[in-house]
């Protein structure tokens, strides 16, 4: 395998085949950490982990995973990798793994780490696969930290806790903008996203 | 007490709906949400396995997993919590397994119209996350019963209720670039808005 | 099959296990540290934006802070129980430990522990502030939090929630550093002798022209309404009121 299939294994899934925009993977267990640019960071940089670790753990092993049971060996190891995650998250950073609350636990039924071990890292050698978990890992932090960055900054005028924008109520100017740090802003934002991304890459408009 | 039960039963399926207010379960969510019917069935399934998981695992973390909870075998100090995310995960699926093939075998028009949506949501965040929020907020079993049941409800809800408003989309004429699943996206967005309103509610 | 299905299993196991083991002590010392930290915190004695190691939490703990156990009901310090292991959440969760609270309190708290625990910032040999641990509900979550009153029992110098759900930014603003000043200075028990302060909607006066109001939480009445509800809860008969009566009956002691 040349370097180049290798960058494009990490570089096609951040804009051309990025796997919150258009394989709507995975979208679950992260948006609800995207208020603020922290969490968003952190909960990247978990799936990164997990996503790559285990599409090498699951290549090295696909000569001998029996096919009948190897969903279920699948899922026990990114159980176990996720467990170690939230483990080392509450050791090393505990303000923000109390904030992460339920999510970290959540990245085992996230769709892109199963969906990965289960399309590429069965037919692939272990570098590829372990690329291939960093590049879906990364094309979905980019998502969550645009997300994370606009609702933090629009929504309380901060980016990793500066602030950016001084508010009204601290003295400043601008007026906080409450929809950002609710849900329903996280949807905009992804389909808004979602159309940017399509408008550059047409070819991936769904006929309907 | 049955207030209570109430007040907790409303807070899962409106307020903190596990769709809208946590993002959960949004991949079958999107996935299934074209046509009412189907929409209807997978709610149906979530609603069901909801109902039979949440209360299940509560049982296994209060008399296994938690600190202290092993205190009736013997072993005051033993705290397995760690393994919540396994067994809870483990549990789920199998649950899901045992479920679908009772209905096989005893209920097979439920199983007909359930079925394709069983083992799909096996993996469901929405399944996974209300064991996990039992755990952090110290839900009895009791309660974890009326909030298993009451989220799987506020997630068919929602996802009938995507389906609905997608069948009649069909007819408008929405930007290329947004068609499909970008259109979804804030429309469920709309959705979570009005969703919002239920937060007042006390009761 | 079942062999790998075993090693699989095995390698797994070995992994978690040992990740869980060798990380515990750390995490058990984070909890501790955090909680002292916030302590620290509303008693004033950290600087806002000030960012310590743990081990500075600890020794500026050790030296400022005396933890106490007391009996709710009587307002008594309570000596067989060991303050730095004691759990009042635990503890209100066993009816061995705890009472039911009564029913349909505003503040919504279900039971009460026997024991509560007490800090004392202790200034020249003198209680300086009393820290007293309170929760009740807000609008989504339960509110965990402090209240510091200085020794006279009823002028606040602090507040502090260190464990919520509330919206961010506008229930979540109870985190707000500006709000939390907001209630320095102000008086929590009224003539008759009950708890008087309470959350107001929209902005109170100042701590001395309006000692019994604080300042709304702008588009959060729910959560503002809450911590009233809890900070008169706790302050009140069934809260720490018989143990304030006595510390103040016996000057401060």
């Amino acid at each position: 395998m040349s370097s180049k299939q290798n960058r494009e294994a990490v570089i096609d899934p951040l804009l051309n085949n990025n796997p919150i925009a258009v394989q709507v993977l995975g979208i679950c267990s992260a948006l609800a950490v995207t208020t603020k640019l922290e969490t968003a960071l952190v909960m990247s940089l978990a799936v990164i982990v997990v996503v790559s670790l285990s599409n090498l753990a699951v290549s090295t092993i696909r000569n001998y995973i029996p096919s009948s049971i190897r969903i279920i060996v699948q899922l026990t190891i990114i159980a176990s990798l996720v467990i170690i995650t939230d483990q080392v998250l509450k050791a090393y950073v505990f303000d923000v793994s109390k904030q992460l609350s339920v999510f970290v636990g959540l990245i085992i039924t996230n769709c892109i780490v199963m969906g990965r071990a289960e399309a590429y890292a069965m037919a692939n050698p272990p570098l590829a696969s372990l690329l291939d978990g960093v590049g879906n890992g990364l094309g979905y932090s980019l998502l969550l930290v645009i997300v994370g960055a606009v609702r933090e900054l629009f929504g309380a005028g901060q980016l990793m806790g500066v602030t950016i924008l001084p508010l009204v109520r601290d003295g400043g100017w601008y007026p906080a903008n409450g929809l950002m740090v609710l849900s329903p802003a996280a949807f905009f934002l992804i389909g808004l996203a979602i159309w940017v991304i399509r408008t550059m890459k047409p070819e991936l408009v769904e006929s309907e | 007490m049955l207030e209570h039960y109430l007040s907790l039963l409303t807070k899962a399926t409106f307020v903190e709906n596990m769709a809208l207010a946590f993002f959960l379960g949004m991949c079958s969510f999107l996935a299934v949400s074209k046509k009412v019917e189907t929409a209807i069935g997978l709610g149906a399934a979530v609603v069901f396995v909801l109902t039979v998981t949440c209360p299940m695992n509560a049982l296994i973390y209060h008399y296994a997993l938690r600190e202290g909870a092993l205190t009736w075998a013997g072993m005051p100090e033993t705290n397995l919590s760690f393994l919540n995310f396994l067994v809870f995960i483990g549990t789920i699926a199998a649950a899901v397994q045992i479920v679908e093939m009772t209905l096989d075998k005893f209920l097979p028009a439920l199983h007909a119209a359930l079925g394709v949506f069983l083992p799909l949501i096996a993996v469901n965040c929405a399944i996974l996350g209300s064991s996990l929020f039992m755990v952090e907020r110290d839900y009895n079993i009791g309660e974890s019963l009326v909030f298993g049941f009451g989220s799987g409800l506020g997630f068919m809800l929602a996802v009938v209720a995507l389906a609905a408003i997608r069948e009649k989309m069909r007819y408008s004429d929405v930007p290329a670039g947004l068609r499909g699943l970008g259109i979804t996206f804030i429309v469920t967005g709309l959705m979570a808005l009005g969703f919002q309103a239920f937060a007042g509610i006390q009761l | 099959m079942f062999f790998f299905a075993g090693a699989v299993c095995l390698v797994c196991s070995i992994f978690v296990a040992s990740s869980a083991v060798a990380l515990k002590p750390k995490q058990d010392a984070n909890k501790i540290v955090d909680r002292q930290k916030k302590v620290l915190s509303v008693a004033g004695l950290i600087r806002a934006g000030e960012d310590l190691g743990p081990d500075v939490v600890a020794e500026r703990f050790e030296e400022n802070i005396v933890t106490k156990v007391i009996n709710l009901d009587t307002g008594e310090y309570v000596d067989d129980v060991d303050p730095a292991t004691y759990d009042m959440r635990r503890a209100a969760i066993d009816p061995a430990t705890s009472v039911a609270a009564p029913a349909g309190n505003p503040a919504k708290v279900l039971r009460i522990p026997n024991h509560a625990l007490v800090y004392h910032v202790m200034r020249d040999g003198a209680v300086d502030n009393l820290i007293l641990p309170m929760h009740g509900k807000g609008l989504w979550s339960t509110l965990y939090g402090f209240l510091a009153v200085e020794s006279d029992a009823q002028t606040v110098s602090g507040i502090v929630f260190y464990e919520h759900a509330e919206t961010p930014g506008l229930g979540g603003e109870v985190d707000n550093p500006r709000w939390r000043s907001s209630w320095k200075g102000r008086k929590v028990y009224g003539e008759d002798g009950q708890p008087k302060i309470s959350v107001i909607k929209g902005p109170a006066g100042s701590a001395s022209s309006d000692p019994f109001r604080v300042d709304g939480l702008s588009g959060a009445t729910i959560t503002s309404r809450g911590v009233s509800y809890l900070v008169q809860f706790w302050m009140g008969d069934d809260g720490f009121k018989p143990y304030l009566d006595r510390f103040t009956a016996q000057g401060g002691a």
